[in-house]
């Protein structure tokens, strides 16, 4: 039962959550396919008891499904409150699976998440205790990788895994898995074991207290499994690499066990600067490899974040699209309930309908004595409409050029103007996302996120230094966007860069064709309406950077030198600053 | 006719529990004791102080995933002696609460009648993210005007947090209206009802505790200040400590029971000072030259309002109360300082240092005087 290739492992998996399932919460899957997916979920079920249920949990899932609540139906035909049990309840001693989890709110995280913790589920209404609900939850990550399940959940899974193919002959049959879950509580260990699970997981980089936990009692299961009451060294070993090895963050040096590669944060993106550097204009781009340079203070046309400017605004109500998405009626986070003819488009909200009509019955039936005394009465003055806002918050793309020739120019000034524009987007509550570009590559430091600390620190760590693969970087921040208005934000790029593209699309150098790239990016670029700001970072405006910005219908600003600091007041509010003097 | 209505109200709720658990009423999973909890003592004092003195205010905790944020919180019940309520009282009230009681109580006790009172353990709440305002402050109780046409309030999480606790975790997350509604309710202790033609108020005097990581997106600072105390946790670094804490939840998954009874001493010793404290901490006297100093250390600080003051130096009464004292001394003061203060300094957004370093940079100043 020991896999040395993933097929074997998620058997593995599946089985020591079935002799664990209240120790190890669950699971977080990647597949391949759906089908992969739903094979390895009912591989699991089979080695659970009997009958233990299997539900499926989609992500719009409602609180009144979700926990339980009134049976509406069922109570007005009893003319008595009938509870209605939610999916959590009715799967206790059994599975849960959350396809999509990528996709799932943090309202919804933090409900199952206390259901894991406490193996309870209260429903809005419950008093006192709630109703048992103890079970494994599967989570299906079908994102991209940049769009991490919220670490809540996450965290609170065992196993990080990837499932393959199901092997077809059975390993491993439901009676082994009872015995061993009814032998769990014999399995004794070594005191000095909990000890190496921490260093082991301190060694990989990775600080959950849960993860620690985790790994200890799959181990314990590995050996109850394996019919022994005492934990092995390669239980423990088995353990770490199910445990630690997908949420290692690094790779000690002289590694105890072989990690599977890590799968959650991405590697700070040092040292990958290509060995076959393309010549920079006029620098020597080795002597700059990984230079750090420090935060400088920057001077920035005030208000420059106010991105909704009218001409961008026209720009992306004329495309339709993004406007379209906003003008609907059925999307985004509900705010309550508003009056309204259901025929006019809107979504009936029916629980709200019935409570407003409820008042109201005994008169209404008193007034028409015909109608029968369990119908409900609805005039149309009850009809309750959902209301939703599209979260139109912004999430602000910095795109930062941190190439040779960008290190050398005014990338210290470039991430002073970052930092002036983070504290407006502070202010504004706008998320934020990081993409840094050199070398050969365009890395997303830091996903959405509003914590501005974060985003300071990542800045404040970019070294400097290689090509400029400019196209690569458009390319990039496209998705970037395309992620954040996918999670319902509206996006905005800031690029901070001198726009000396050397580095083409496929990697190549050469100054020509980079720059065709770049172009070609740019006008991808624009299918989005994404309102753009390309900040110049060049001693002087370049020619270049006003025509990819043209492309991109992105505003052109070149960064004022840094004397031209003097004369900022004068021209403050001007909205564009002329250039610097020259270098 | 009163009576009758609570007698229907109790049958309504038996019904719905068992149509709801049916047989399977499991058993309440025991919960990690507090003793057991290793390090994170300044969050331990704070939700103890707190718990001496509610007037405190709420306590903000901010940090990562995995720091026993939730165990903290969720141990507290088992250190409370269980409170009396009246019999029946939807809103928890306590038998002796006078005016202060819930209109139904009140009416009962106009009415002559004498309240029955029964023991229930001092309620913990959570508060889910995404949970809607209804379920908070309560609605039209859709049963009873269902059933029988009647316009009825349903109590929400704030009625039943009163005299407890109220623990939203990731409270960086909720949504700001609510952040807010709660501030106030905690704030005055009474939660106030105007809608859909319902008019209510009701007492909800609760202990907020509110958890987040800050890395996934602050507060909204105008929020920050209405806490009474705040503390930083990260996860304890010593890997000893580490590996402690591994084997500790170790041994509770494998025999809660038996490890929750292997604490009972310690969580026993903890209950006794928490009691004793609470009897006391209104009797412990502030001399004049703590109030100065409390005083001296806020205008330094620049904390707007009286709120940093009142919270400072009831936060230090409460740790003299539990540590047994009859006065507060400079030594309380300084010790409680940056949790009481840290989280009302004005903030660059950009800053780096920390502000629990500016406190106690000032307090060094202060003292060094």
């Amino acid at each position: 039962m020991r896999g040395d290739d993933v097929d074997t492992r998620g058997v593995t998996v599946a089985a020591l959550l079935a002799v664990d399932p209240l120790g190890l919460g669950g699971a977080l899957v990647r597949a391949p396919s759906p089908d992969h997916a739903r094979r390895w979920v009912s591989r699991l079920a089979a080695l659970l008891p009997e009958g233990a249920p299997v539900r499926r949990l989609p992500v719009t899932i409602g609180d009144d499904r979700l926990l339980g609540g009134l049976d509406l139906a069922a109570t007005l035909a009893a003319s008595r409150p009938v509870e209605e049990r939610g999916v959590l309840a009715s799967a206790h001693g059994g599975v849960v699976v959350l396809p999509m989890a990528e996709r799932a709110s943090s309202g919804l995280v933090s409900r199952l998440s206390a259901v894991l913790d406490s193996g309870r589920v209260m429903t809005p209404r419950s008093f006192g205790t709630g109703a048992p609900a103890e079970l494994l939850l599967i989570a299906i990550d079908e994102g991209e990788p940049d769009e991490p399940v919220l670490a809540a959940l996450a965290d609170r899974l065992a196993f990080h895994h990837i499932v393959g193919d199901t092997p077809s002959d059975a390993l491993l049959t439901r009676a082994e898995v009872l015995t061993a879950r009814a032998a769990l509580k014999q399995v004794t260990m070594d005191p000095a074991m909990p000890g190496a699970v921490v260093q082991v997981a301190l060694a990989h980089g990775v600080d959950s207290m849960r993860a620690m936990v985790f790994a200890v009692r799959a181990a314990r299961a590995a050996a109850a499994l394996d019919g022994r009451t005492r934990v092995s060294p390669e239980d423990l070993e088995l353990a770490c690499a199910l445990v630690i090895g997908p949420r290692a963050t690094r790779i000690p040096a002289d590694d105890p066990l072989p990690p599977p590669p890590p799968s959650e944060p991405p590697p700070p993106p040092d040292a990958d600067t290509p060995p076959e550097e393309p010549a920079e204009g006029d620098h020597d781009v080795r002597e700059l490899d990984d230079l750090t340079v420090e935060v400088m203070a920057a001077v920035l046309p005030a208000a420059l974040l106010a991105m909704q400017d009218r001409r961008d605004r026209q720009a992306a109500a004329s495309s339709g699209k993004a406007g379209a998405e906003r003008a609907t009626q059925q999307r985004g986070r509900r705010v309550g309930t508003r009056r309204g003819d259901p025929r006019s488009g809107g979504r009936l909200d029916v629980l709200e309908t019935v409570r407003a009509a409820a008042p109201w019955q005994e008169v209404r039936r008193r007034l028409v004595p015909s109608a029968s005394r369990t119908s409900l009465q609805i005039r149309p003055d009850d009809f309750r409409l959902r209301r939703y806002v599209e979260r139109n918050g912004t999430t602000v793309i910095f795109v930062v050029d941190a190439s040779g020739s960008s290190a050398l120019n005014r990338l210290a000034e470039a991430k002073g103007a970052v930092e002036l524009l983070l504290g407006e987007s502070y202010a504004r509550r706008d998320l934020v996302s990081l993409i840094a570009f050199r070398g050969k590559t365009a890395d997303v430091l830091l996903a959405p996120t509003r914590a501005i600390a974060a985003a300071k620190r990542a800045l404040a760590a970019l070294p400097g230094g290689g090509g400029t693969p400019l196209a690569t970087a458009i390319d990039v921040a496209r998705e970037q966007a395309l992620l954040a208005r996918r999670s319902g934000q509206e996006a905005a790029v800031v690029f901070l860069t001198d726009a000396r593209a050397n580095v083409a699309r496929d990697g190549s150098g050469g100054r020509p064709l980079a720059e065709q790239d770049a172009l070609a990016s740019a006008r991808a670029f624009t299918t989005m309406s994404v309102p753009a700001i390309l900040l110049d970072t060049s001693p002087r405006p370049s020619a270049f950077a006003a025509t990819l910005a043209e492309a991109m219908r992105a505003r052109y600003v070149p960064l004022p030198n840094s004397d031209a600091r003097a004369i900022s007041h004068a021209v403050r509010g001007s909205g564009v600053l002329p250039g610097g003097a020259g270098a | 006719m009163l009576r009758h209505r609570r007698l229907n109200y109790r049958l309504t709720h038996q019904l719905t529990d068992c149509d709801f658990d049916f047989n399977r009423k499991g058993p309440v999973r025991p919960v990690f004791p507090f003793s057991a909890i290793v390090g994170q003592e300044a969050m331990k004092r704070a939700i103890l102080l707190a718990t001496v003195d509610p007037a405190i205010g709420g306590v903000l905790i901010l940090g990562h995933r995995g720091t026993a944020k939730s165990t903290v919180v969720r141990a507290l019940p088992a250190l409370l002696p269980s409170m009396a309520v009246v019999e029946g009282c939807r809103y928890g009230c306590a038998p002796d609460a006078g005016g202060s009681a819930c209109v139904d109580c009140r009416a009962q006790l106009a009415a002559g009648e004498r309240l029955r009172a029964s023991k229930v353990p001092v309620p913990v709440v959570d508060l889910p993210l995404g949970a809607t305002e209804d379920r908070v402050v309560g609605a039209l109780d859709l049963e009873r005007a269902l059933t029988r046409g009647e316009k009825a309030f349903e109590p929400g999480l704030l009625a039943r947090a009163h005299r407890g606790f109220l623990y939203v975790d990731e409270i960086n997350l909720l949504e700001d209206h609510l952040v807010d509604l709660l501030l106030d309710v905690a704030a005055t202790g009474e939660n106030v009802v105007e809608r859909e033609g319902i008019s209510i108020r009701h007492p909800a005097r609760f202990v907020l505790v509110g958890s987040g990581n800050p890395e996934e997106g602050d507060l909204r600072p105008q929020l920050l200040d209405r806490f009474g105390l705040s503390c930083e946790v990260s996860t304890v670094n010593e890997v000893a400590q580490r590996i402690e804490v591994v084997r500790r939840r170790d041994a509770f998954d494998r025999d809660p029971e038996g490890f929750v009874a292997q604490w009972a001493e310690e969580d026993g010793k903890v209950r006794r000072h928490l009691e004793r404290a609470r009897k006391r901490v209104h009797d412990v006297a502030v001399p004049d030259a703590v109030l100065a100093r409390a005083a001296e250390l806020c205008t330094r600080l620049g904390t707007d309002g009286l709120r940093g003051e009142l919270s400072l130096l009831r936060a230090s009464r409460a740790w003299a109360a539990l540590e047994g004292k009859k006065e507060v001394t400079l030594e309380h003061l300084r010790a409680i300082a940056p949790e009481a203060l840290r989280h009302r300094l004005r903030r660059n957004p950009l800053d780096d240092v920390g502000s629990t370093a500016r406190v106690l940079r000032a307090i060094a100043d202060c003292y060094g005087a």
